[in-house]
């Protein structure tokens, strides 16, 4: 199993380690439940440093992410994210991720632990097939650089302990704090350079560091010591499942894969599909105007049950019950306290108000299709 | 350090066996519900239901995932806890006392012997 720069350190405080995507990661240090609270109300610290960080460079880069991604990458400038799909021309998703606009000829994708070798290389093949290669370099600089995930309503209180002043690329701030919600800037952490970008998984406020693999521990030992005065505690994956889950963020290999499309997973807000040519256009245009067949919807417990758990059956209630699709995602929301998840069923069962039955061990238990996110911060 | 009562049996699968003439009281190890964390759901047998020694008979359920509990011992299920429905973080929190599972009329008392003393529990369960 790989490890990723800060092993020791979840290791000196204590964490629980598990496999995840081929990597041994912390599921969680003091329990799921207090870091997801911990999360929702002060803030958490997760290390992300499993996931893959890929530099697109050159004068073709932008034309080429614009044809490889749904996103409409043509309304990036230096110094913004978005969420994009990286999709095969059957519409199928390759991957889910972010697109970092660093500089007109720079972007950086952040790609998901278990999908690196894949995206890369399905990248490279698609940029040799290009009327022109060489306006475009890919980069897996994967093992070199790592992130830290700096999340929850606190995070704006102690993030500038890891970048000093002012921003020196990206979007031009004073201080990381002045970011916007998808804005990136480079900064300097002891002289190296590290990115801040003002995103994350959890529906909270926060911020994601991503900085070369030798500074990843300081920076997090920084990022503790002081976010700790303001509640900020050590979070691992188990807490980044539920509060993703919480707020219907999709997970690769749950939600999407290459059979999946954008469209049925709910996501075509992030498919510009009127920005030009891209892989897989032509099949979800043909996909939209014939309407999906199945829906991703999320669901809330409504009676005393055991969780939801994925590969579950999900029955339609009432006397004409069929079976009428299966949960990609369940777990108890530690915010609602309460059964709730995620799963396709049929576009008919899609809307928020039906009445369905999660299968579980063999006994049906009443659920609701609700409307996502299924946790919303109260105002 | 885990508590590991010396009063107590305990299977390798983790449940603790409190015996009382014919009756065997079965719930999970403290090292069990922290190994499990945060309990969410514990789905219990029927009364009336035969159970046999190693037989999965229940479910707990944490926020990550299902475990199977399983009987240490063979009989006839007499009672469940029915705190647990509504408080199952009673295991979390009196994983010997309040947290208690079920209890078995048993048919084979004899096996009690065959399960771990605490020390040989402790030993399993390594200093942690």
């Amino acid at each position: 199993m790989k490890r990723t720069p800060l092993f020791d350190v979840h290791q000196q405080l204590g964490a629980k380690l598990i496999e995840f995507g081929g990597w041994e990661m912390p599921v969680y240090y003091s329990g799921i439940v207090a870091e997801h609270l911990a999360v929702r109300q002060a803030a958490g610290l997760f290390d992300i440093s499993h996931m893959g960080e890929v530099f697109v460079r050159g004068p073709g880069a932008a034309a080429f992410l614009n044809y490889i991604l749904t996103n409409d990458v043509g309304r990036l400038r230096p110094g913004q994210g978005q969420y994009s799909l990286m999709c095969k021309p059957s519409g199928g998703v390759v991957d889910d991720l972010y697109v970092y606009c660093l500089a007109p000829e720079e972007f950086l994708l952040v790609v998901n632990a278990a999908r690196i070798g894949a995206d890369v290389a399905w990248l490279q093949e698609q940029c040799s097939q290009r009327p022109d290669p060489r306006q475009v370099r890919v980069e897996d600089a994967s093992e070199q650089w790592g992130a830290i995930a700096v999340q929850g309503p606190a995070s704006c209180r102690f993030i500038e302990v890891c970048c000093e002043g002012r921003s020196d690329r990206g979007t031009a701030v004073s201080v990381a704090t002045e970011l916007k919600k998808n804005e990136v800037a480079g900064f300097r952490f002891r002289g190296d350079e590290v990115f801040v970008a003002r995103t994350g998984y959890t529906g909270e406020d926060g911020f994601e560091v991503v900085a070369p693999a030798g500074l990843l521990a300081p920076l997090w030992t920084a990022l503790l010591e002081a976010g700790r005065p303001f509640g900020a505690q050590p979070a691992g994956l188990g807490a980044r499942d539920t509060l993703r889950t919480e707020v219907c963020y999709p997970l690769y290999g749950h939600e999407l894969d290459e059979n999946t499309t954008p469209l049925e997973a709910g996501l075509g807000f992030f498919v510009a599909l009127e920005k030009g040519d891209f892989i897989g256009r032509s099949a979800l245009i043909a996909q939209k105007e014939a309407g999906v067949s199945r829906k991703l919807a999320a669901f809330k417990m409504i009676e005393r049950s055991a969780p939801p758990r994925p590969q579950y059956a999900i029955w339609k209630g009432g006397a004409d019950g069929m079976r009428v699709g299966v949960v990609t995602s369940g777990t108890q929301s530690p915010s609602l306290g309460m059964g709730i998840g995620l799963g396709y069923v049929v576009a008919g069962c899609a809307a928020p108000g039906t009445r369905v039955e999660i299968e579980i061990r063999g006994r049906r238990a009443a659920a609701e299709v609700v409307r996502k996110p299924i946790y919303r911060k109260a105002d | 350090m885990a508590n590991v009562p010396s009063d107590l049996k305990y299977a390798k699968s983790h449940e603790w066996v409190r015996v009382a003439g014919d009756v065997a009281t079965v719930g999970i190890t403290d090292h069990a519900q922290h190994e499990l964390t945060d309990i969410v759901f514990v789905e219990l047998p029927e009364p009336g239901r035969q159970v046999a020694a190693g037989q999965s008979c229940a479910v707990v359920e944490s926020v990550k995932t299902a475990s199977d509990i399983y009987s240490p011992v063979s009989g006839e299920v007499l009672e469940v806890n029915p705190e647990l429905g509504g408080n199952p973080g009673l295991v979390n929190k009196e994983p010997y006392a309040g947290g208690w599972f079920f209890k078995v009329k048993m048919t084979r008392p004899a096996e009690v012997e065959t399960l771990l003393s605490p020390e040989q529990y402790l030993a399993q369960i390594g200093p942690n």
